[in-house]
């Protein structure tokens, strides 16, 4: 870690955002010194910029500026490989660092993205900074590639000029430029390069023409992070920062009634407190009636500042408190399931809304004299990124400097104008590394708050929130719960499919203007007409029961819990006409169905058999999300006292297309044991209105004993399907393992987690 | 009041209470960040180094407690990411977000210090107190091994 000098940062990172992307310069060690930069806020050479995306160094070092955060999903090499396979410059010379969101707020596309046709003149200059949806190479694909392809014909025609050459007979090849006998390297014509108009954009490469995208190279953040080098938001200092330690209300919406600062003041170090929110610092106070306030709003609390974060942490802790909980003390989980369930339980409930309806599955149901029934649930979660929740502030009269690591950097820095009552013009957000983000780290509130409290202090602060904290404070995975109910013909076939869900809704919580029709179709994501399934009679009908809790996105979002219950059901289905699992989904699956092959070659791999032993099992589980269809078959060992061990998971996939297959791989794995951890473990409990984990003492997270193998099979088709990585994998995890302990133990699993089940 | 710390074949005196865990000490005195703030209740293992060549959790130890004694951090591994495991984890493209990583490198070098080739087995039982949201843990079992070999030579 380095101290610099305020005032130095301070221009630097003004002129870098002048010329370019913030270049994270910093000493790396001679392993790495291609590769990647660490600290963001402070700049280096940038090089000749040829367009927003890229600029060549004089020595044929390419930066590439990355519009999405690197969190461990690999978009740090990813994205560089998008441009870099159309720039056709020197792999092993380039450099990834992040782009600027401040030029992103106060800049449009470039002039050629637009005439390309990859990018529209509203947009900003970086198009998308946020990251998640599982969307960066899929949303992004087109418009690096074309960066990178505009830029090398920039490069060709340069030296076309100085040569007295047509640009055709120019080669751009491993940074190199040649013709005839002439040769140069890129980074001799980068200035020219720059100025040099097209009379059209080169198109860009088609998947069969790919030289780099589709190769494992190395990920360029690896040597950063097995040294400690690596900088995420936590890691951050700057000159005359202190720190913050900050409690809010254990209850959401509930209120600090008072604290007594005067106990503490006195110890070591301690600066000053604040009260945050109502009657305190912060201009949008947490209340769950407005949008804006509960999505962002500062929740009733105190920070403590001090010298040292556990002077200021233990001072937090010391300090006398008193809360008050608001309207939402005898909230519980199981009240608020409860609640749910009893909707679930009354079909002609008003509030259910159709998400999907055709022929009458509900005439069907009413006559058949055999009918197959369950309810499923599914409970809050929190993200439990491994970095606790942390943001660094400093904000002046005219200035505000914002160190985080933040899933959309382009949000931060609004809501940090927002908070510092400053243009966005004068607001920089210096994006981290990420210590994991699985939605999380999209909200901002973090942001919100540290903002808050640099500017009440007039100095940097970083804001650091415990363990238990970032958990209590969590913003949750919503509960969700589900009925199910189908006819079944003389053969045991299901004849009519009608489906209830009652849930809380994110986009109610937060983007209510994306509700349709009473449908939030994230909450009924895979169940209604994306239904894998083609039943002929069937019904999806949506409910909404909200708790004072604030939700958010959790990775893979609504599928992450339907594929349990859907696939479960499913299951059931299977069992109840007698018929193996994976040819019973094959036969309710139209014969073109793109859910057919994964399952498929899942289940070839797997050595698919439901002729195992008591005590050992294969389960399925299938799902499609963000464009990317993933089947997984779990294989279980349970033993005469109950004790569960997931043994294998196979896992197939199609994505269409893969541009790096070792951090697919990566992806699956990490998605499995996010999958598994939840499914075996992971469970909010509420009481008195609040959260009750706190830690990983009590919210338990898979280890290294209980990991499973883990076998990915591409099963890609190619063509126009370009889906998404780093969310697909989760959701078969759970009804995979579910369904493998009902063939190994003949007990059926229709609530999570798994932990609350005696499998003896 | 005053402790001296050697860390990292350094000497370093801080004006710390006694009671402070040796993490925050570490990480917001002496300036040294790969050691990591992950639960503080020595519940996920982001915050492991050696002391005295052992493997400790600074979150739940004392400072006062690692006076006299060897500290090692992540940054102490090598100056050059060319200790055994740095090599393996490089080969490997273990980490991705990379948050729990030091922790996960210095557990798995007081494990070869122990048990130059490790088993599975013990591996499983010296790793499991380190937690990686990312779900690394097949490729940090792959690192390992491959650490023993490069160390074995």
């Amino acid at each position: 870690m380095k101290k610099i000098e305020l005032g130095r940062r301070t221009f630097i990172v003004t002129g870098a955002s002048a010329a370019g992307g913030l270049l994270l310069g910093f000493h790396i060690p001679a392993a790495s010194a291609s590769a990647i930069m660490g600290d963001p806020w402070e700049a280096g050479e940038d090089g000749h910029e040829v367009n927003a995306w890229l600029a060549i160094d004089p020595d044929n070092t390419v930066t590439i500026r990355v519009g999405q955060s690197e969190m461990g999903e690999g978009v740090f090499t990813g994205m560089p490989m998008l441009v870099a396979e159309e720039l056709q410059c020197d792999w092993s010379k380039v450099k990834a660092v992040y782009a600027s969101a401040n030029r992103n707020a106060t800049t449009k596309a470039e002039p050629y993205m637009v005439a390309a046709g990859a990018a529209k003149e509203t947009d900003g200059l970086y198009q998308r900074m946020s990251t998640g949806g599982s969307g960066a190479v899929r949303r992004s694909r087109l418009y690096l590639m074309q960066a990178g392809a505009s830029a090398r014909e920039r490069l060709k025609q340069a030296a076309a000029d100085a040569w007295g050459v047509a640009r055709a007979d120019v080669q751009a090849e491993n940074g190199m430029l040649s013709s005839g006998d002439n040769t140069a390297t890129f980074g001799e014509f980068a200035a020219a390069a720059a100025d040099i108009q097209l009379e059209s954009e080169p198109a860009i490469k088609t998947p069969d023409q790919y030289t780099l995208l589709g190769t494992s190279v190395a990920r360029l953040d690896t040597p950063l992070k097995v040294n400690g080098s690596a900088t995420y938001g936590i890691d951050v200092e700057v000159p005359e920062m202190v720190h913050a330690a900050v409690e809010v209300s254990p209850v959401p919406g509930g209120r600090l009634v008072s604290f007594d600062f005067d106990a503490v003041k006195d110890r070591p170090g301690i600066i000053a407190a604040y009260r945050l929110g109502e009657g305190g610092i912060g201009t949008l106070n947490y209340n769950l009636d407005e949008v804006a306030n509960r999505v962002t709003g500062i929740q009733s609390g105190v920070a403590v500042i001090a010298d040292t974060y556990y002077r200021a942490l233990t001072a937090l802790q010391l300090m006398p408190k008193e809360w008050d909980a608001g309207d939402y003390g005898e909230v519980s989980d199981e009240s608020i399931i409860d609640g749910a369930l009893e909707v679930l339980a009354s079909p002609d409930d008003p509030t259910f809304n159709p998400a999907e309806s055709a022929g009458d599955a509900r005439g069907v149901i009413a006559a058949s004299s055999n009918t197959l029934e369950a309810t499923y649930v599914t409970p809050y979660l929190e993200h439990a990124c491994m970095e606790p929740m942390n943001c660094t502030a400093h904000v002046t009269a005219d200035r505000a400097d914002i160190w985080v690591g933040t899933q959309n950097p382009a949000r931060s820095l609004s809501v940090a104008a927002e908070e510092a009552g400053l243009p966005e013009e004068n607001v920089h957000v210096h994006t981290t590394f990420l210590g994991t983000g699985f939605g999380r780290r999209l909200r901002q509130d973090e942001v919100r708050q540290a903002t808050a409290i640099a500017k009440a202090l007039g100095q940097p602060v970083k804001v650091l929130w415990s363990r238990e904290e970032t958990t209590k404070q969590g913003k949750f995975r919503p509960y969700s719960t589900y009925h199910f109910t189908a006819a079944l013909d003389s053969d045991g076939r299901p004849s009519a499919y009608w489906n209830r869900i009652v849930s809380h809704s994110i986009f109610n919580h937060q983007i209510p203007q994306f509700m349709s029709n009473g449908i939030d179709n994230q909450a009924v994501e895979g169940l209604d007409s994306r239904l894998p399934y083609d039943f002929a009679n069937r019904q999806v009908d949506y409910a909404i029961r909200d708790s004072h809790l604030p939700v958010h996105w959790w990775r893979s979002v609504g599928a992450s819990q339907n594929a349990f219950a859907l696939e479960g059901f499913i299951d059931e289905l299977a069992y109840a006409a007698g018929a193996d699992p994976v040819e019973f989904r094959l036969s309710l699956m139209p014969e073109d169905s793109e859910f057919r092959n994964p399952l498929i070659v899942a289940a070839r791999e797997a050595d698919w058999t439901t002729d195992l032993g008591r005590g050992e099992g294969l389960g399925v589980g299938l799902a499609e999300a963000f464009g990317t269809i993933v089947a997984q078959v779990a294989y279980v060992t349970v033993s005469r006292r109950g004790q569960l061990r997931v043994e294998t998971i196979d896992c197939a996939l199609d994505c269409g297309h893969v541009i790096h297959p070792k951090l697919v791989e990566m992806q699956m794995e990490s998605s499995i044991v996010f999958g598994l951890t939840a499914a075996l473990y992971g469970e909010i409990h509420i009481q008195n209105g609040s959260v009750v984990e706190d830690n990983f003492d009590q919210y338990l997270m898979l280890r290294m004993n209980e990991m499973p193998e883990v076998r990915t099979h591409f099963a890609l088709s190619g063509g126009e399907k370009w889906g998404g990585i780093g969310e697909p994998a989760v959701p078969p995890v759970a009804p995979a393992v579910a369904n493998a302990i009902f063939a190994a133990t003949g007990k059926r699993i229709r609530r999570l987690p798994i932990r609350n089940h005696d499998l003896a | 009041m005053s402790l001296t710390l050697n860390v990292n074949g350094t000497s370093h005196t801080v004006d710390v209470e006694p009671e402070t865990p040796l993490l925050w000490v570490l990480r917001d005195n002496i300036g040294l960040t790969g050691t990591k703030y992950g639960c503080g209740i020595a519940k996920c293992g982001a915050c492991t180094v050696h002391v005295d060549g052992k493997k400790a959790f600074s979150c739940t130890m004392k400072a006062s407690a690692a006076v006299g004694k060897e500290v090692t951090t992540i940054e102490g591994l090598s100056d050059d990411n060319s200790h055994p495991l740095q090599v393996a984890w490089i080969e490997e493209d273990v980490p991705q977000c990379g948050y729990c990583q030091s922790g996960q490198i210095m557990a798995a070098a007081a494990l070869l210090a122990q048990r130059p080739d490790p088993s599975d087995f013990d591996i499983d039982s010296a790793m499991s107190d380190n937690i990686c949201r990312c779900g690394t843990y097949v490729r940090i079992r792959r690192a390992i091994h491959r650490a023993a070999e490069i160390a074995g030579g």
